[in-house]
């Protein structure tokens, strides 16, 4: 062929594709192909499916024992590390609690800062965050780092620089709403819930533009259909419309005002069927008397439309909550097969104890089952309706305020709590860090004050009876709904899991340890005590064709506050000699980033 | 219980309006209605235990009610968490007055090593209701005449402790 020829027809490609998106390439397809390229790490969840999978086999089952720690970073940060970095182009991104620091580290010349962003935040926001100053992540899109701060503000970063975009405030801190969860990017939106459940916050989600920091929908989880972007016709619970009022009709008064349903947890989109995918917290408050009604839409995973945030589907798990279960944990979008059918699922590990498998098209309920034994609130939920049946023994409504209703399992912290699973295609497994704890729950009478907790329960929680570890790492089915193997441990996991294509998963614990196990049969295959506990979640990429795993080490969130002290097995009959097991004999504070390679 | 301290301040602040109670326990003004004492050891117990380990009331509800409001930073039974002091050990030294000022009016430890705050409860009266409460049991805790988790056994609700409660929480 002519070269002139050749030179001719890319230009008129080019032109062609010009015309067809105009501006700047959008972040939908920039981020659509990065997020499936193994190489990168570019978003929290790891891709948008929140899967947490990797294609990456060069560390594999039969090489991991070999594993030794590469390089580390202190992060100068001393309080919970959630989350994990970013690493886009050569470039990775640390970011921290409160103040909510952002590094970027050039891979190319031995992790030098590249830029720091360093916020000024007032210190009056750290006492309202209920459960440390955690943060959980910053998202990629458009050549900007997002980063959603305690104060609530949003601030969009020039990846390369860390020049100040554009910033905006999503919330109010004196009243008790701050930011703790991770932003997507979806087109040309940048999305983020909002945090504070314990203080009466009423939830919503925001999508802003990445150009310009303009909101281009709002969604609240309680009140009004118009604020919630719910349709009373078009939006559907298991097949049905939910009708008008659909959430003021199950609250009494005004309580939904102060009715929480935040939305702290992670964010999941499916590109094919343009749907972003979440679930709400606690309705407050935790005493459930004094919010009669099903306090809709706490405790529900939504789908709304990425464009439009209108509600195609939702279902709520555990209606008018009475244990503080919230609904926010990471929604895996897999497809399998189901009775033969190739089906377009959504898998989420909830609080309450039970594993939920649905059609992430229709929200058709197709699996609900324990993923502890020893979940006992509920006995099991019907498929048709939906509802869980539960056990009126641990019912802590119908005993009633200033009644301790005992032996509850899971507690407050749910069976699983944000730590997000990982999902291996290979497999067909989801591998969840989980909790082993059960609780006592008495509810009372609380009054409501702007921006003071608005809790109303006491609670203490303990090992379940005749165990002493905390702790499970398990292997679940999402299409059987089984366990397939689980592996006991003496605390909560709090950190996310990775799996890769080389037959690996990683997680880390609360002591510090980085563990790699066997995928299909979770035999341990390697294990390094990291400076501090894990809450943080497992990465991996490559740098210059050669894989590492990294991890944010640095003890505290929900599972720091019985640091200290531990657990008590003050109640009757458990006795258990690891229930007064204190994680402060095993690691102290401090944030470090620790990143994992092969010898050479 | 608290002969010479702050009953009457608290009762004050739980009568009326809490923009006004808070406005009414301003240091200046809390500094006139209470005594200052020696330290904690000259304090008298503000807590009563059986010796079959019957707790008092306010020992009892204090336990209750720092588990809705405190245990979130300071930890189970005041032992502590990542990020607040054990108050088991901090009432060893601070004095009842002490205590009181931080509750109401917050404290703040921020520094390129720590970012601590303790903010101020003065105005919320699912704290300010029931401090004195949480006190004894604090200081029943700190003292070792309490153990961990939830007394077993409780004195029943006094009636004056009901009538307070419904006064003060509207």
């Amino acid at each position: 062929m002519p070269r002139s020829l050749l030179t001719s027809g890319s230009s008129l490609a080019f032109v062609i594709a010009m015309a067809a998106c105009p501006g700047v390439a959008s972040a939908n397809e920039e981020l659509l192909r990065l997020q499936q390229d193994p190489n990168q790490w570019v978003m929290p969840t790891g891709d948008y499916a929140n899967t947490r999978y990797s294609a990456l086999d060069q560390i594999n089952k039969d090489n991991v024992g070999d594993l030794r720690v590469d390089w580390t970073f202190s992060t100068g940060v001393l309080r919970g590390h959630e989350g994990g970095p970013l690493i886009i182009d050569g470039v990775m991104y640390v970011h921290t609690p409160f103040p909510n620091n952002v590094y970027a580290l050039d891979l190319n010349n031995d992790g030098q800062i590249l830029w720091s962003y360093k916020p000024t935040q007032d210190p009056d926001v750290i006492p309202v965050m209920c459960c440390d100053t955690v943060n959980r992540g910053v998202a990629y899109g458009d050549g900007m780092i997002f980063l959603h701060q305690a104060d609530t503000t949003l601030v969009a970063l020039d990846a390369k620089t860390g020049e100040v975009k554009w910033s905006v405030k999503d919330g109010d801190p004196t009243k008790g709403e701050t930011g703790t969860s991770a932003p997507m990017v979806v087109k040309d939106k940048v999305i983020i819930g909002n945090s504070g459940g314990e203080f009466g916050v009423r939830g919503k989600v925001t999508a802003y533009n990445t150009q310009t920091g303009e909101i281009a929908w709002r969604a609240y989880s309680v009140g009004p259909d118009d604020e919630m972007l719910v349709d009373p016709q078009q939006t559907t619970e298991l097949g049905k419309p939910i009708g008008e009022n659909s959430s003021l009709n199950s609250w009494e008064g005004d309580q939904w005002q102060i009715g929480g349903g935040t939305t702290w947890g992670w964010l999941s989109y499916d590109p094919e069927l343009n749907l972003v995918y979440y679930g709400t917290g606690n309705p407050s408050t935790w005493n459930p008397v004094q919010r009669p009604g099903d306090n809709k839409w706490s405790m529900t995973i939504f789908a709304r439309d990425a464009d439009t945030g209108m509600a195609k589907w939702v279902y709520q798990m555990t209606p008018h909550d009475e244990w503080d279960y919230d609904g926010v944990n990471e929604m895996v979008l897999i497809d399998r097969p189901i009775n033969g059918q190739e089906r377009k699922l959504l898998v989420h590990m909830d609080r309450n104890g039970f594993g939920y498998t649905l059609d992430r098209e229709t929200g058709e309920l197709l699996v609900a089952e324990k993923f502890d034994p020893v979940v006992n609130w509920a006995t099991r939920v019907d498929l048709e309706t939906g509802k869980p049946e539960r056990d009126p023994r641990y019912s802590t409504e119908a005993n009633g305020e200033d009644v301790n209703t005992t032996g509850v399992c899971p507690a407050a912290l749910g069976s699983k709590d944000q730590q997000p699973a990982a999902y291996s295609p290979q497999t067909g497994l989801l591998y969840v860090p989980t909790n082993h704890v059960c609780m006592d729950y008495e509810p009372y009478q609380v009054a409501y004050t702007a921006g003071q907790p608005y809790v109303g329960a006491t609670l203490s929680m303990y090992p379940p009876e005749g165990e002493d570890n905390l702790g499970n790492f398990i292997a679940w089915d999402p299409v059987a709904g089984e366990i397939k193997w689980s592996i006991p441990e003496p605390f909560s996991v709090w950190s996310g899991a990775l799996a890769t294509a080389g037959d690996v998963v990683f997680y880390g614990t609360l002591e510090g340890y980085l563990k790699a196990v066997d995928a299909q049969t979770g035999e341990e295959l390697y294990s390094f005590k990291t400076p501090s506990g894990i809450i943080g979640n497992v990465t991996t990429y490559t740098h210059n064709r050669k894989q590492y795993i990294a991890v944010l080490s640095g003890v505290g969130g929900w599972a720091g506050i019985g640091m200290a002290a531990g657990l008590t097995g003050d109640t009757e009959g458990l006795g258990a000699v690891g229930a007064y097991k204190s994680l402060d004999q095993y690691t102290q504070l401090g944030g470090t980033l620790t990143v994992f390679s092969l010898p050479d | 219980m608290f002969p010479y301290r702050s009953f009457l301040t608290v009762a004050a602040l739980c009568g009326g309006s809490f923009a006004l109670g808070a406005a009414l326990i301003a240091p200046a003004a809390f500094g006139t209605a209470a005594t200052p004492t020696d330290g904690a050891e000259s304090e008298e117990k503000p807590y009563s235990i059986a010796e079959d380990g019957t707790v008092d009331w306010a020992t009892y509800n204090g336990y209750r009610r720092y588990n809705s409001v405190c245990f979130q930073c300071h930890g189970p039974d005041g032992l502590g968490s990542t990020f607040a002091p054990a108050l088991v050990e901090s009432l060893k030294v601070i004095p009842y007055e002490q205590f009181l000022e931080i509750v109401v009016n917050g404290r703040e430890n921020v520094t390129t090593a720590t970012e601590s705050k303790m903010p101020a409860l003065g105005a919320d009266p699912n704290v300010m209701c029931y401090i004195n409460d949480i006190y004894a049991y604090l200081k029943a805790r700190s003292d070792g005449a309490v153990g961990r988790g939830r007394p077993a056994k409780h004195q029943d609700k006094p009636p004056e402790a009901a009538e307070a409660e419904d006064a003060c929480m509207g």
